[in-house]
């Protein structure tokens, strides 16, 4: 550790000091929180962190957070958090945005991640709403929610299933959080930024603008017991079984971390002397 | 001036009869023999096992592009062969060798008139074990060339090292029979021909891109398969491993764009190649790289379009999306590579520039280039600076987006102490936070701009061709792979009597217009060349008012190749008028 990290123990030094977008009580202001305060458990050198980030509300978070960071474009986080997690493999590196950036235009990317297993950590924070313009249903929002004038009858699709999915594509680190419960929500980054692979944390992170319902999850959202799994048929039943308002790691096993090899070598020009005649 | 010799080969054949195959291995040939050449190839929609033709020049001087007609035809059979007739056109005296077993030729072959030479190709192979009729063919054209069975042995053995023994022998017994077909004591068709003594390359437009991507220090590549780039992403899988390097095969072209960029970010000079439908999913990754300032390259390979278009065939339509696709206001470099060989420098410069200048660039190649194969002097080594310029030790506040005189900031790599920012395809302010303030948006729209602007591209923008003429009756101009054709017919008109120069241009965007200008400024008339319907590069040039309104636009859209033929005519032909 060099004499820098030792003095980085607190969450407040990872803080920019801008000013974040976000409106009163946004759920996203624990996430914030709880990234810096597991970053100061973990003792990471700013310089070696990287946070990457699509569109929304939740997307602006790396700019809060004195690290490296990409704010970049909708729905792609992912796949700019795997090239620059291949290309520096010694970096710390977390995506982070909502349930629109993630699972409807980044959804793609999203199932690819959780199979390609590129060891790094996705903090999805989800409220279920669109907030960023104004108030749309979401991939996870409720079939029947009518309050946005896009879908005034509601959406009539019943809600992506995140974490099922992220079972299903093959991710090996699933997990939920809620703003309401830092504590719990801190300890899961640490243990996903310590996993060696794709780690999922879906966060339940109220919008009280555009859901203000959603000030109710406090009552809602319990600890689930008898986790994590380590049976990806145990953990398939769980979670569809689940209501979705469980929080804590629910799965866990360790699969091969996706890394470039170098079994081949030679230099430039052996490579072009085999154009020669 | 010396003797130029030079010959044009089509082979042609249905599924499975190995046309392809067949043309590797006389390209290897006559490269072993001592001479040049060139091999385009067409293929139908097939994905395996579909009728194929492959298109071969040879000469004994480093030729650079097809010719107007062939002068010998090896058709293995004439199924489906109408799909190829017009991609080879004939000549009075063409020489057409097929077996009499295989039927009648079609009439838009007969109609030509070229002299058949019918031989028992099938009859031949099955008097050997496992022997083939392409292998027979190759013989007969072999012995017409001039080739030796060592030659043919030694190309053998370079081009089929993957199959085995057997598979040499059987070709090598298959290819000797073919070569008894033609009488000993014909006169070979090569006799005359000068001997290259130095050392050449044989290698692929793609292949070129690829290397000039390792040689500009590209050590992370993002590929989703697409015709025609393919091949150079599979020629990088291996080849970037062997430097250090990781190529990421992607779900999507959503993803390859996001994440050369994500890796670039992190300090490592990154690539993609695609073609049309490729580029088009790329465009917002691209205006992220250009208003982040992230250096990229991206290599289009261009075919036919729109749409899905013809992606087995070439053409140079994408011109309009590279140098306008990106929305809002996104300066960024667009570079075209002068056929197969300048594929390596122009793509090696491509990554320098992007590099240096911290944005995005875009190389259009296309199918006649990247799938073709080519036998060329080597490509020297070229010191093009490369370095992107990082912060080093901070002091103070650092501001990625600072304004500087040349409008480049120091780049700060993670792993940097005190060089943390968040890089933001938000406009932002100088330290990158996000701004929509009108002071900010202005001070880094001009930022970027500038930094394009007043940057000295030196002399690789163009390639002038000028053979010393004083007075140009004709200025050729031209970019990208149809200078190939263009430096042909200059050589024919200057023949006829008239003074012609070439500008090729390599450097599309930003375009050095007083360059431009000012090699115009001679010229009596201009002829802008392009291989598409719309003339994208004339409307280009016009826009610009890089050249007079008298300037004429010849465009014509693929997938047949233009022909150095057609621009000898719309020059003569004005002449006479």
């Amino acid at each position: 550790m060099s004499e820098s990290d030792a003095v980085l123990v607190k969450p407040k030094d990872y803080k920019t000091g801008v000013k974040p977008i976000w409106c009163p009580g946004c759920g996203d202001f624990a996430v914030l929180s709880a990234v810096t305060k597991a970053l100061a458990w973990k003792k990471l050198a700013k310089e070696e962190t990287a946070l990457l980030s699509g569109i929304g509300c939740s997307s602006r978070l790396p700019a809060y957070v004195d690290s490296y960071g990409f704010h970049g474009i909708h729905g792609r986080v992912l796949p700019l958090a795997s090239g620059l997690k291949v290309a520096r493999p010694e970096l710390t590196v977390i995506a982070v945005g909502g349930d629109g950036d993630g699972y409807s235009i980044g959804g793609n990317h999203f199932m690819h991640a959780c199979r390609r297993n590129i060891d790094m950590t996705y903090i999805v924070m989800d409220n279920r709403v669109y907030g960023m313009t104004k108030g749309q249903a979401s991939p996870t929002t409720a079939a029947d929610w009518n309050k946005s004038k896009l879908t005034p009858h509601g959406t009539g699709i019943p809600p992506f299933q995140p974490l099922s999915i992220a079972l299903a594509a093959g991710a090996g680190f699933i997990a939920r959080g809620f703003s309401g419960d830092p504590k719990q929500m801190t300890q899961l980054i640490v243990e996903a930024i310590e996993y060696p692979g794709f780690a999922l944390i879906e966060v339940l992170s109220p919008c009280p603008t555009f859901r203000p319902e959603q000030k109710e999850w406090k009552h809602q959202v319990r600890q689930a017991e008898d986790i994590p799994l380590d049976d990806p048929v145990q953990a398939a039943q769980w979670l569809a079984a689940d209501d979705g308002m469980s929080s804590g790691l629910i799965y866990r096993r360790e699969h091969p971390v996706w890394q470039p090899r170098h079994d081949l070598e030679s230099t430039l020009a052996e490579i072009e002397q085999a154009f020669s005649i | 001036m010396a003797q130029h010799n030079k010959i044009s080969i089509a082979i042609t054949g249905s599924g499975g009869s190995g046309a392809v195959t067949t043309g590797l291995i006389l390209l290897e040939a006559m490269a072993q023999a001592g001479f040049y050449g060139l091999m385009q190839r067409s293929a139908g929609p097939q994905i395996r096992g579909g009728e194929s033709a492959v298109m071969l020049r040879f000469a004994d001087y480093e030729l650079r592009g097809p010719g107007d007609a062939f002068d010998l035809w090896l058709a293995l059979d004439w199924l489906k062969v109408k799909r190829f007739v017009d991609e080879i056109p004939l000549h009075d005296d063409s020489q057409v060798i097929s077996d009499p077993e295989v039927g009648e030729p079609p009439d838009e072959v007969s109609d030509q008139q070229p002299e058949f030479l019918g031989l028992p190709l099938k009859h031949t192979a099955a008097t050997i074990e496992n022997g083939r009729v392409n292998m027979v063919g190759l013989g007969v054209l072999a012995a017409m060339l001039g080739l030796s069975v060592d030659t043919m042995n030694k190309a053998i053995e370079k081009t089929l090292s993957a199959k085995g023994k057997d598979v040499i022998s059987t070709s090598l017994a298959a290819i000797e029979a073919g070569m008894q077909l033609i009488p000993a004591g014909s006169m070979p068709l090569t006799k005359n021909w000068q001997v290259a003594t130095g050392e050449r390359w044989n290698i692929s437009g793609n292949e070129a891109s690829g290397l000039g991507a390792l040689r500009g220090g590209v050590r992370f590549v993002a590929a989703y398969p697409i015709t025609p780039a393919s091949d150079m992403l599979e020629w990088l899988a291996p080849n970037l491993e062997k430097v250090g390097g990781a190529l990421l095969q992607a779900e999507d072209e959503l993803a390859s764009i996001n994440m050369i960029v994500g890796a670039s970010f992190g300090g490592v000079a990154s690539l993609t190649a695609t073609s049309g439908p490729g580029l088009s999913l790329m465009l917002e990754g691209i205006g992220l790289a250009v208003a982040s300032e992230t250096p990229i390259t991206v290599v289009n390979v261009m075919r036919g379009g729109p749409s899905t278009g013809i992606p087995t065939k070439s053409e140079q339509a994408d011109l309009n999306q590279a140098l306008y696709g990106p929305h809002g206001e996104a300066p960024h470099l667009v570079l075209a590579p002068l056929g197969i060989r300048d594929a390596v420098f122009t793509t090696h410069w491509a990554v320098c520039l992007a590099e240096r200048l911290q944005t995005a660039a875009i190389v259009l190649s296309d199918q006649s280039t990247g799938q073709a194969r080519a036998i060329v002097s080597p490509v020297p080594e070229t010191d093009i600076p490369c370095k992107r310029l990082t912060a080093q030790a901070i002091d103070g506040e650092y501001r990625r987006y600072a304004l500087t005189p040349d409008s480049i900031s120091p780049m700060a790599t993670p792993g940097t102490p005190q060089g943390m920012y968040t890089a933001d395809g938000l406009e932002h302010n100088e330290k990158g936070t996000p701004s929509s303030m009108a002071p900010d948006h202005h001070a880094q729209l001009s930022k970027r701009r500038d930094k394009l602007a007043q940057h000295d591209y030196g002399e690789h923008w163009c390639e002038v061709d000028a053979a010393g003429e004083t007075v140009t009756d004709y200025l050729l101009l031209t970019w990208g792979s149809a200078s190939n054709v263009v430096h042909e017919a200059a050589e024919r008109l200057r023949d006829q009597g008239y003074g012609v120069m070439v500008v090729a241009v390599r450097l599309l965007m930003p375009l050095p217009v007083p360059q431009l200008k000012n090699a115009a400024s001679t010229a009596k008339n201009i002829l802008v060349i392009e291989h598409n319907d719309s003339g994208q590069f004339y409307h280009y040039l016009m826009s610009l008012g890089a050249i007079s309104v008298d300037a004429v636009s010849l465009a014509r859209p693929g997938p047949l190749p233009l022909r150095p033929n057609e621009i000898v005519v719309a020059v003569t032909g004005d002449q006479h008028e």
